[in-house]
């Protein structure tokens, strides 16, 4: 980008999420250098427009949206700029993908102490959402492995943050959905690692209520729990689906380390029985993308899930369940996915999820995911975890099904906050400014809104996002 | 002749409230409508703000576009349209207007240019050039002030509809109006080139060319008018193309034919006809 950048039509870009279920048109800048970040900024306030920070787009939402306005892409600023295997501490820019971080520290014996479902997403969106795991249980959230970051305020100071240094901002930047300022590198503590593979534990549960008792009692047991959860079948096997928990190997465990541990047992194939191509692999589960063809999927998962088993898998292949069918989301089709994700505390989670699955049945909207998860609480200001679970659901959207699928998610948000639950704002869509009041609480969002006014005092970063929750 | 020209004032603009946000289950299409006080672009107003759309209103007179956009915003119980007091004339403005208002309505998906003079020289031995240019600098340098970056914003998003409105008029150059027959002939032969530059690049120019249309226009018209329809007429007809992405339509529809014939009469008998 040249010193004296214009703001010329022809960046405009139409932009999307995750899901392809949003289009947002927008002017989008791509710079490399912090400099070229205090540029925009004055661009933008020069020409009234508000400015949207910008990973790798893997919201399923409007988080990294901005209609009409900038978008700050920092996708290229993608430098790991310190590694020590040492110690396990990685400085990087905040567009490091987590890809690109497990693939420089896995081989030296690191791993990324929380990671997504997907390696696309960049440290920088990780930290603005504060993403979790499948791990949150034990590891707590990724903010809780960040050492120290140093971002740029709109306003064009440069701050240093941790969890001593700048504590308030600290604990709301990450979790602040990029609203306060643009995170402009990361030090993150890795985990230490003595193999290249999980053990992993699968069992089957027959209904909800083994399902999230299963959840409660095995979790402290292992390193890893993630549940799946069969939408398909209500009644009395409402809630069935399959838990698999894993566990780091450690001493002679694994005979080979060095072995396992070499990227190429790790990296994803390519193609499925070494010939076909995972590439277009999406194009053949569109014929099952809807409510019949789904149900003999998912029962046929079921079926072949009632083997209790053990086996070993590579780190990648164990974490980036999403990575595993290339552009998986379009085969939902032209109006594309949204995912409802509710975390509610132990004790409610069940009758609440039971009210919502049936619900979604009854209605012939199901949903065509179902993944729970175990959490804790965290001390970051906008989170979204509780000690209890989450239910992420991926429902399918059409032209036909959009009023009745909003008035159906209205209705899951009142169930979901009358039994004291909250929401994950990388995730549902469709959360009004109401129910975020409801969750976070007013004395929070006050919070935020007065930091909001110290670090950005002119209003430039909104995103969509933003303008929804809390505009 | 030419009404007073309203200046275009921040202040109006930065007292609108944001659009409501656009979420998956409620998606909004924006656009732009330029020429939208009265006629067919206040018809197209109300039609699109009941199909949902968020719409950015221009026209000369803020007054007019006043009461059309809190008529338009009590009908639909919403902010759905905005005003934006403008002169396609002054086209040094539009650039940072078109800017302001995709931001403000956040994203852009459809542009209409129906603004058009019609200002009949009375008689088919007189002639007036300032009128004359009057209507090449409305109808077609202003339809290119506005469309040419406007097209330049859709085809690197690769998506969107410009809508033009030109006239049965602009098909032959007849004695009763040479200029206006220009402006609209040009129209229509920019949007044409538009068309072929922009397909290939997702976005759909739709050309309309309406025959007589219960407008203040009609008024200019010389002759029996035939086949007259009402603006609501005219805007369903441009709605269902909308949504079907044509690329030409005449409304009414039987104007398609008659327009075939006219086309086809030969220049030696054309030269003689008064109309």
């Amino acid at each position: 980008m040249e010193a004296n950048m214009p703001l010329t039509l022809n960046n405009f870009t139409q932009l999307e999420n995750f899901g392809h279920s949003l289009r947002a048109p927008s002017f989008r800048f791509k710079p490399t250098r912090v400099a070229e970040i205090c540029e925009i900024f004055q661009l933008a306030e020069r020409e009234g427009l508000t400015v949207t920070v910008r990973g790798a787009g893997r919201s399923y939402n409007d988080a990294a949206l901005n209609g009409g306005g900038i978008i700050l892409d920092l996708s290229a600023m993608n430098n790991i700029l310190d590694w020590d295997p040492a110690t396990g501490l990685v400085r990087c820019e905040p567009g490091v993908t987590l890809e690109q971080l497990w693939q420089r520290v896995e081989p030296e014996g690191w791993w990324p102490p929380v990671v997504s479902g997907t390696m696309r997403t960049t440290l920088g969106g990780c930290l603005s959402a504060n993403i979790h795991g499948k791990n949150n249980f034990r590891m707590g959230t990724i903010g809780e492995h960040v050492t120290k970051f140093t971002a740029l305020l709109p306003t064009g100071t440069e701050i240093t943050c941790t969890p001593q240094e700048n504590a308030d901002l600290f604990y709301s930047m990450i979790s602040g959905l990029g609203m306060l300022g643009v995170i402009t590198s990361v030090t993150m503590q890795m985990k230490h690692i003595e193999s290249g593979l999980l053990e992993v534990h699968a069992w089957p549960v027959h209904d909800l209520h083994e399902h999230l008792a299963f959840l409660l009692e095995n979790a402290p047991k292992h390193d890893y729990i993630v549940g799946w959860l069969d939408t398909m079948n209500g009644g009395k096997s409402l809630g069935r689906g399959q838990i698999h928990a894993a566990d780091y190997l450690h001493g002679r465990q694994d005979p080979n380390p060095q072995q396992t541990m070499k990227l190429n047992n790790q990296v994803l194939p390519p193609r499925i029985f070494g010939v076909f191509p995972k590439s277009i692999l999406y194009l053949f589960m569109m014929p099952f993308a809807n409510n019949l063809g789904w149900w003999g999927v998912s029962t046929a998962k079921y079926v072949a899930s009632l083997r209790k088993h053990t086996f070993r898998q590579s780190h990648a292949a164990f974490h980036f369940l999403l990575d595993y069918v290339p552009n998986w989301e379009l085969s939902y089709g032209r109006g594309g996915l949204i995912q409802y994700q509710s975390f509610l505390p132990s004790e409610t989670a069940e009758d609440a999820w039971r009210e919502m699955l049936t619900m979604s049945l009854q209605r012939g909207m199901p949903s065509y995911l179902g993944v729970t998860k175990r959490h804790r609480p965290d001390k970051f200001l906008l989170t979204h975890a509780l000690d209890g679970f989450s239910l992420a659901l991926d429902f399918k959207v059409t032209d036909k099904n959009r009023a009745a699928l909003s008035k159906m998610l209205k209705e899951f948000d009142r169930i979901a906050l009358n039994a004291g639950g909250r929401f994950y704002f990388a995730k549902n869509s469709e959360t009004s400014a109401e129910a975020a009041r409801e969750f976070l609480g007013e004395e929070t969002i006050q919070k935020f809104k007065e930091l909001k006014k110290r670090c950005d005092p002119g209003n430039l970063l909104e995103s969509d996002l933003f303008r929804r929750v809390f505009g | 002749m030419l009404e007073s020209i309203s200046p275009f004032s921040e202040e109006i603009l930065s007292n609108y409230p944001k659009p409501a946000a656009a979420t998956p289950l409620n998606p909004r299409r924006r656009g732009i409508i330029i020429g939208a006080s009265d006629g067919i672009g206040a018809a197209l107003a109300r039609r699109l703000a009941r199909e949902g759309y968020t719409l950015a209103l221009l026209a000369r007179s803020a007054d007019k576009l006043e009461s059309l956009c809190s008529d338009i915003n009590r009908t639909t119980g919403e902010q759905r349209v905005r005003a934006y007091p403008h002169d396609v004339a002054e086209y040094e403005k539009i650039p940072a207007l078109l800017r302001r208002i995709v931001a403000d309505l956040g994203g852009l998906d459809l542009v209409i240019f129906v603004a058009g003079v019609n200002y009949p020289p009375g008689g088919i031995d007189k002639y007036n050039f300032e009128n004359d240019r009057r209507m090449i600098e409305v109808n077609l340098i202003g339809a290119m002030a506005w469309l040419n970056p406007v097209a330049e914003m859709f085809q690197s998003a690769k998506a969107g509809q410009i809508v033009g409105i030109g006239s049965v008029a602009g098909d032959r150059g007849r004695v009763g109006n040479p200029g206006y027959n220009t402006s609209k002939a040009g129209l229509a032969t920019y949007l044409e080139a538009l068309r072929n530059r922009l397909t290939r690049r997702r976005v759909n120019v739709l050309t309309v060319k309406p025959g007589f249309v219960r407008t203040e226009m009609l008024k200019a018209a010389q002759g029996p008018t035939l086949f007259t329809i009402p603006v609501e007429k005219a805007a369903e007809d441009i709605w269902k193309a909308m949504k079907q992405r044509r690329q030409v339509i005449y409304t009414a529809s039987i104007w398609r034919w008659i327009m075939l014939v006219i086309q086809h009469v030969p220049s030696f008998i054309f030269r003689k006809l008064s109309f």
